[in-house]
């Protein structure tokens, strides 16, 4: 299916990141969005607040952030795309309702502009701290979907990537940015309405008597409905079984849990989406995300500059990480160089996947600004040796 | 047919109403036979499945159709119904 | 042959059936209450009303209506239904939900939803406790009555529900008990169908917890105390609400009034300041 053409603003523009993520959210035909001020990400959510009216989306502010993660369910259901933005102190007020998502199947999109943390920490500055709370930050066994921007430009692009793959798989969706990329104005190019793939949502074909909200087959995504249509659906964040009905017993635990993970996992060759340059013949990988992927791509160019065969896997997915390609690439390369806008976060995926067949070099950084480009040469040249 | 004492008329022994009791349902709270307003029902003596005295009706004849009953018992055990102008008829 | 059926059980998920509450719970009187008040509304499309509930024992309402229905997070069920309604302005949403949901941790979303006025009817089934967790104290709890959490007896002052709900801006605030079922069933009526903010809070007995750890007796005898203690005055002032422990109780309807529902105030201020580029989302009616 095409973008919605009302509302797509084709053409090429100069905006920052958080306005280009607004116009991706448009473009991809979300509707609805509930939010709550927080800095770096409130453009987003003021961009929305001007562009809805005339198109048919309605946003609202609510009065927290709590209230804004599950109003955006209640608009999923009703049968708008919907999604929230915030940072770090307000993606952690919505862990319990990414969940609720997570646990009924509801498709969203969580917009987090990274910023310093913990806590209040730097509410002006970038960070890329909150890495491991999109993929654990909600209770339970659970997989999730995030995506990493490296630009304004990706900003756009990602977050329609950010809906559609909401609907296919039915979770909530993280937009990884952060106060960086999110304030960097840089050219966006918005192509015409009918140059944009967006998924539509998967309602169900069968009629009432013979629809049960949560059957599917194993690493499968039930079809989905929603309130008004005669259904007489039950959708709890209890577990649950096929018809929807509350079943409080370790079986139905594991039918249901190990399918929403499978979901993900066992999907995770069509989800992926990495960038890859110089990875086939390289002797050191850096694996980057996110705004410091831009920082390293100057150290990555001097190294090769100095005979050093570097690869860059750019990774735009963060999760479901690609272990099995960090895995394959840990049996022919001298090492890995991971930086970061953490004090380690992702690189213990990439430890993890390697297994210890080749070391790996964390170059961190507490927050606050980006890498200085010499740290990550410095782990090139180390990493070569 | 008329009482003669009072000049009203008598209808030959047939209730206005009919209560009609899910016996496994009830869970005993005795609400129904509280607020029954014409005194038609009684815990009884026997217990159901659950170990609990559903009602019974000990005064049939007083049953009006008024549905109180049915309105009170939080366990959906119990309703009262007029014959012909029950809403939830069903062929 | 005719087959006549108790009027309550269209509406119920009859595979569900029996439900969890206890013995001489009033919930489920409110469910019969809510039933008779559906089939007193022919206008109401049961495929468009859908009923929004969040975690304990009121919450389990959701689960055995044969509505569409929603069992969200403990304290969430109006802004979850805030974002239904937004994005589906023909569904007829109800929250019913219990005290501790609705006004503790649901506290700041009900005096959002109130002052938004969005178009919803908030049933709150007031038990005085946290009934589904083993029979904590709550904001609605009386002075001086027991809970787990307050093994000595509450020391503060509970919320008087119809006041908060009538100051944060709801433009319908009923209170009943689990006795007056004929005015708990009229209020829904109305309340359903009446735009903006409707609430109705309805004091149920909670013999296991409640009324045991307070020695008040079981279900009936808290239903005769509610028939013997409360008070029908409409026009009570809404300050002297407060229900103290053991204390009478005043029913009634204390508010209904009218202003434009959330809907209706953005379609105004959208449709003055864009003019034909807005396409209201609300029916207008």
């Amino acid at each position: 299916m095409k973008a919605d053409p009302r509302g797509v603003l084709t053409g090429a523009h100069y905006i920052d990141g958080n306005h280009a993520c607004s116009e991706g959210a448009i473009a991809a035909g979300c509707r609805f969005v509930a939010g709550y001020p927080i800095t770096p990400s409130t453009e987003v959510v003021e961009r929305i607040a001007a562009r809805f009216p005339p198109i048919g989306g309605v946003f609202i502010q609510m009065e927290d952030e709590i209230a804004s993660s599950i109003a955006i369910a209640g608009a999923a259901w009703g049968g708008k795309k919907a999604m929230t933005v915030s940072s770090g102190p307000g993606i952690s007020l919505m862990m319990e309702h990414v969940g609720l998502a997570v646990m009924t199947e509801t498709p969203c999109v969580f917009v987090n502009v990274q910023r310093g943390g913990p806590s209040t920490g730097l509410p002006t500055l970038p960070g890329q701290a909150d890495m491991m709370q999109a993929r654990w930050g909600s209770h339970g066994d659970y997989a999730i979907i995030a995506l990493s921007p490296s630009s304004p430009q990706e900003c756009f692009n990602l977050t329609i990537d950010a809906f559609n793959l909401a609907e296919q798989y039915r979770v909530p969706v993280f937009m990884m940015m952060d106060e960086c990329v999110g304030h960097m104005t840089e050219k966006v190019v918005i192509p015409p309405a009918d140059q944009i793939d967006v998924e539509p949502r998967h309602f169900t074909d069968l009629p009432p008597e013979e629809y049960l909200p949560y059957k599917a087959d194993d690493n499968s995504v039930p079809d989905m409905v929603k309130a008004g249509d005669g259904y007489r659906i039950h959708i709890t964040g209890l577990t649950h079984d096929e018809r929807g009905y509350p079943v409080i017993s370790a079986d139905c635990q594991d039918r249901l849990v190990r399918r929403l993970v499978g979901k993900i996992h066992g999907n995770v060759d069509s989800i992926t989406r990495v960038e890859q340059d110089q990875v086939e013949q390289a002797d050191v990988v850096v694996v980057s995300y996110g705004i410091t992927a831009r920082v390293a791509l100057r150290p990555i160019e001097l190294a090769r500059r100095n005979g050093i065969k570097v690869g860059h896997l750019r990774l735009v997915t963060v999760w479901p990480f690609p272990e099995q390609m960090i895995r394959e690439l840990s049996g022919r390369i001298k090492g890995f160089v991971v930086p970061e806008l953490n004090l380690g976060q992702v690189v213990l995926e990439v430890e993890r996947c390697a297994a210890g067949q080749c070391p790996t070099l964390l170059v961190d950084h507490a927050g606050g600004t980006v890498h200085d480009p010499d740290r990550i040469y410095q782990a090139i040249v180390e990493a070569a040796k | 047919m008329s009482d003669t004492e009072t000049g009203q008329k008598v209808r030959p022994n047939r209730p206005k109403g009919i209560v009609v009791i899910d016996r496994d349902r009830c869970k005993g709270c005795g609400f129904c036979v509280e607020f029954c307003p014409t005194g038609v029902l009684a815990l009884s003596e026997q217990i159901n499945g659950k170990g609990y005295h559903p009602p019974e009706a000990v005064a049939p004849e007083k049953c009006t159709g008024c549905g109180l009953c049915g309105m009170y018992c939080p366990d959906f055990a119990i309703f009262g119904y007029r014959p012909g102008k029950h809403a939830s008829e069903v062929d | 042959m005719t087959t006549v059926v108790n009027p309550v059980e269209p509406l119920l998920r009859t595979e569900r059936i029996p439900h969890i509450w206890c013995p001489g719970c009033g919930i489920g009187t409110t469910v019969n209450c809510f039933a008779r008040a559906i089939s007193e509304s022919p206008d109401i499309d049961l495929d468009k009303l859908v009923v929004v509930s969040g975690i304990g024992c009121t919450g389990r309402v959701a689960g055995y209506l044969k509505l569409d229905s929603f069992h969200t997070t403990h304290g969430r069920p109006i802004p979850f239904a805030t974002g239904l309604k937004l994005a589906n302005p023909e569904l007829k949403v109800v929250v019913y939900s219990g005290d501790g949901d609705l006004i503790a941790i649901g506290g700041n979303h009900f005096i959002h939803a109130a002052r938004r006025n969005i178009d919803l009817t908030v049933i709150c089934v007031n038990n005085f406790n946290y009934a589904m967790t083993g029979g904590q104290v709550g904001p609605t709890t009386p002075t001086t009555a027991v809970g787990t959490t307050a093994p000595y007896g509450v020391y503060e002052r509970p919320f008087n529900l119809p006041y908060l709900a009538a100051s944060c801006g709801a433009v319908y605030v009923a209170r009943w008990t689990a006795y007056h079922v004929r005015q708990v069933a009229k209020s829904m009526k109305e309340a359903l169908h009446k735009k903006g903010f409707t609430f109705i809070e309805i004091i149920s007995p909670c013999p296991t917890l409640y009324e045991r750890r307070n020695r008040l007796g079981d279900g009936l005898t808290r239903m005769r105390f509610y028939k013997d203690n409360s008070v029908i005055d409409h026009d009570a002032d809404l300050r002297s609400l407060d229900i103290g422990f053991e204390g009478k109780i005043i029913c009634g309807r204390f508010v209904n009034i009218e202003r434009p529902s959330l809907i209706e105030a953005m379609d105004t201020r959208l449709s003055d300041k864009l003019g034909p580029k807005y396409q209201p989302i609300g029916n207008g009616t």
